[in-house]
């Protein structure tokens, strides 16, 4: 038997090299991801620049829009924004900017790229976390119910509406929202200046502001939660261990609850991570129905200039934001999954 | 004593697919008594393998299960789900087919083996980690390897562990479905002196299910041989395998060499054609399109079980002919 020779080995040999090469191992798995992540980055800085560029619509006279100004007043606007330059050293400029950490000027708000973002980062990052994490809860707990039930009328029409939802375009969703509802919420913004001062006005006027865009978001994304949870349950539940489970003595409950959803699970959790990076993107057009100030909005506005250093900065923000959730994802997977920590 | 262990009689198994119903199992009597090593072969297909997950009612929920099945003369077939679950491994544990697939790939092994530890009251939460570890080192493992997973392990170690969880209610019954199919022949030979040295040292009876003729003849006192669903010879392991009654007996033998006649490693014979579909069963005897000796009554007498020899039976027209 290779077992107890291989262990009668361990005392000599497997103390100092097992840890050691499994840490250095995990250690090294770590920063080839990070410099994938850092060349992603890069990419997306260079991608970007120049994508922007080939936007129609000229910067200069969308800031000057409705002013009488001259062919000399234009030129010297964009000598100052240094439109006037070559593209190649346009570019070689703005890598210079990011080195010294900055984004620019705004060409609209004239101000800090940097100030714009660090104000609308909340409102975003409050509405796409509530409604994603809503998403969350009722796509597994739906997908849970309508993979145990296979083929069931839960699981045929769960199912369904998740689809039609998920097909849904999330502007017309929203609109069609705001129709139904009439007046019961307001049709825009973060909160209303007429809310008096205090902690409990204040929380309870925003959560009103924010049921609508919210619940429109949780529309759109549950489907895929559903969908992928169910799948991966259907999966597992063909798995032979369950079959031992059940031969063990455990109550049905039981063998789903500890056996069969923590193990489908596990590839939910990427698409989570996955999705959290990308949904901050994913929220401009929700915004915009119901002019929520957030990175969304700020994106939407910013395309009208085009805005060329809010884009860019904007853009390099998301991105990053994928980046890092992907890393994430990445290294909780090795967490969780014992079989991805061997490897 | 008086009652059997396990007491099989006409137990019956029918899956009811899209296409109809498909009859698995069509009549099995069988009997385990208590300490004896009971071994069921046959083709893949036959539904040995229905039978051992029908004693405990581990079966999907399109089979239907019929005839009675007694376990310590308590009929599992009636059990209302609370019983079944405090039988489940308790009184009867199964040692299933690849072990790869069998434990629970993100668990430890250790943890998989306290789960009915826990669940039927074996020991307390601070006692069951040092049982974990006398049930591995029952199987030859060092105890510290509760930690691993079961892909940190190999085959053989794997089976080990199943082979231990089955043993962690103290069972007197051990239903052990093709323990050794996976594995090497060298692993295979371990595990196999590992199942009788364990099941004799504790005197826990064993049905032991494999389509492997030389693998029961090592383990098993009494052999039972299926085909299309039903036992069409049983009797004394060595008695069936020397002089088989039944001719697929006797073409399932002949299809493993005997190891030191060179006779027949030159002459293998298998057997033509393929094991008939369970849903569309020629009519009189099943075996009789590939039978070698078949004769004009085999084709409309559907033949049962009879004895031919002490202690022996087997359904073929060929024993009851004058």
């Amino acid at each position: 038997m290779i077992g107890p020779v291989s262990t009668a080995l361990a005392p000599d040999l497997a103390p100092p090299t097992t840890p050691g090469g499994r840490g250095g191992g995990t250690v090294r798995h770590l920063a080839t991801k990070l410099g994938g992540a850092v060349v992603s980055l890069l990419m997306v800085i260079v991608l970007g620049f120049f994508l922007f560029r080939v936007l129609p619509g000229d910067p200069v006279k969308t800031i000057t829009r409705g002013a009488p100004v001259g062919p000399q007043q234009l030129a010297a606007l964009r000598h100052e924004l240094g439109l006037d330059k070559p593209i190649a050293a346009q570019f070689v400029d703005y890598l210079a900017q990011l080195a010294r950490g900055d984004l620019g000027e705004s060409y609209q708000f004239r101000v800090p790229v940097s100030t714009l973002i660090g104000e609308r980062i909340g409102p975003t990052v409050l509405l796409v976390g509530v409604a994603t994490a809503l998403a969350i809860l009722v796509g597994l707990w739906l997908g849970t119910r309508a993979a145990w039930r296979r083929g069931s009328r839960f699981d045929r029409i769960s199912t369904g509406v998740a689809l039609l939802l998920w097909s849904a375009p999330t502007f017309w969703l929203g609109l069609v929202l705001l129709t139904v509802t009439g007046n019961l919420f307001p049709s825009q913004g973060l909160i209303n200046p007429n809310t008096p001062a205090g902690f409990l006005p204040q929380t309870l006027d925003l959560l009103h502001h924010l049921t609508l865009p919210c619940l429109t978001l949780v529309a759109v994304l549950y489907a895929q939660y559903l969908l992928v949870m169910r799948s991966s349950l259907l999966e597992e539940m063909n798995a032979d261990y369950l079959v031992t489970a059940k031969a063990k003595g455990l109550r049905d409950d039981l063998v789903r609850r500890r056996h069969a959803v923590p193990n489908a699970m596990l590839p939910t959790v990427t698409l989570i991570f996955l999705n959290l990076g990308l949904v901050v993107s994913g929220a401009v057009t929700v915004e915009t129905v119901f002019s929520w100030p957030g990175l969304g909005l700020l994106t939407y506005q910013a395309l009208q200039g085009p805005d060329l250093p809010l884009l860019q900065g904007l853009f390099v923000v998301l991105a990053g934001a994928v980046l890092v959730m992907n890393l994430i994802a990445e290294l909780l997977y090795q967490v969780i999954d014992p079989r991805v920590r061997a490897t | 004593m008086g009652e059997p262990l396990l007491e099989l009689r006409d137990m019956t198994v029918t899956y009811h697919t899209g296409r109809g119903p498909v009859p698995a199992v069509r009549g099995v009597d069988l009997v385990v008594d208590t300490g004896q090593t009971v071994g069921l072969a046959g083709e893949s297909g036959c539904g040995k393998s229905t039978v051992a997950l029908a004693v405990l009612r581990l079966l999907p929920t399109t089979a239907r299960l019929g005839g009675k099945v007694l376990l310590n003369g308590e009929d599992v077939v009636a059990m209302k789900w609370g019983r079944l679950r405090a039988v489940r491994w308790a009184s009867a544990s199964v040692v299933f087919q690849g072990a790869m697939h069998a434990l629970n790939p993100v668990r430890p092994v250790g943890e998989q083996l306290a789960e009915p530890i826990l669940l039927h009251g074996g020991a307390g939460a601070n006692t069951v980690s040092s049982r974990v570890g006398d049930l591995l080192e029952q199987v030859g493992l060092p105890a510290r390897r509760a930690r691993a997973y079961p892909h940190e392990l190999s085959g053989g170690q794997r089976q080990r562990v199943m082979i231990a969880m089955a043993l962690a209610c103290d069972p007197q019954l051990i239903i052990a479905d093709e323990p050794t199919t996976a594995l090497d022949v060298m692993v295979q030979a371990q595990v196999l002196d590992l199942v009788s040295r364990l099941v004799s040292e504790l005197g826990i009876g064993l049905m032991m299910i494999s389509h492997d003729l030389s693998v029961l003849a090592s383990t098993c006192q009494r052999l039972a041989v299926m085909y299309a669903g039903r036992i069409i010879e049983q009797g004394p392991a060595r008695q069936v395998l020397q002089a088989p009654a039944h001719p697929y007996t006797k073409a399932l033998s002949a299809a493993f060499p005997t190891i030191g006649d060179p006779e027949s490693r030159l002459a293998p014979r298998g057997l033509p054609g393929d094991p008939p579909d369970p849903s569309a069963l020629p009519p009189g005897c099943p075996f009789h399109p590939r039978c070698p000796s078949a004769f004009a009554d085999c084709v409309d007498t559907d033949v049962a079980l009879r004895p031919v020899d002490t202690g022996r039976s087997a359904a073929c027209l060929l024993e009851v002919r004058p």
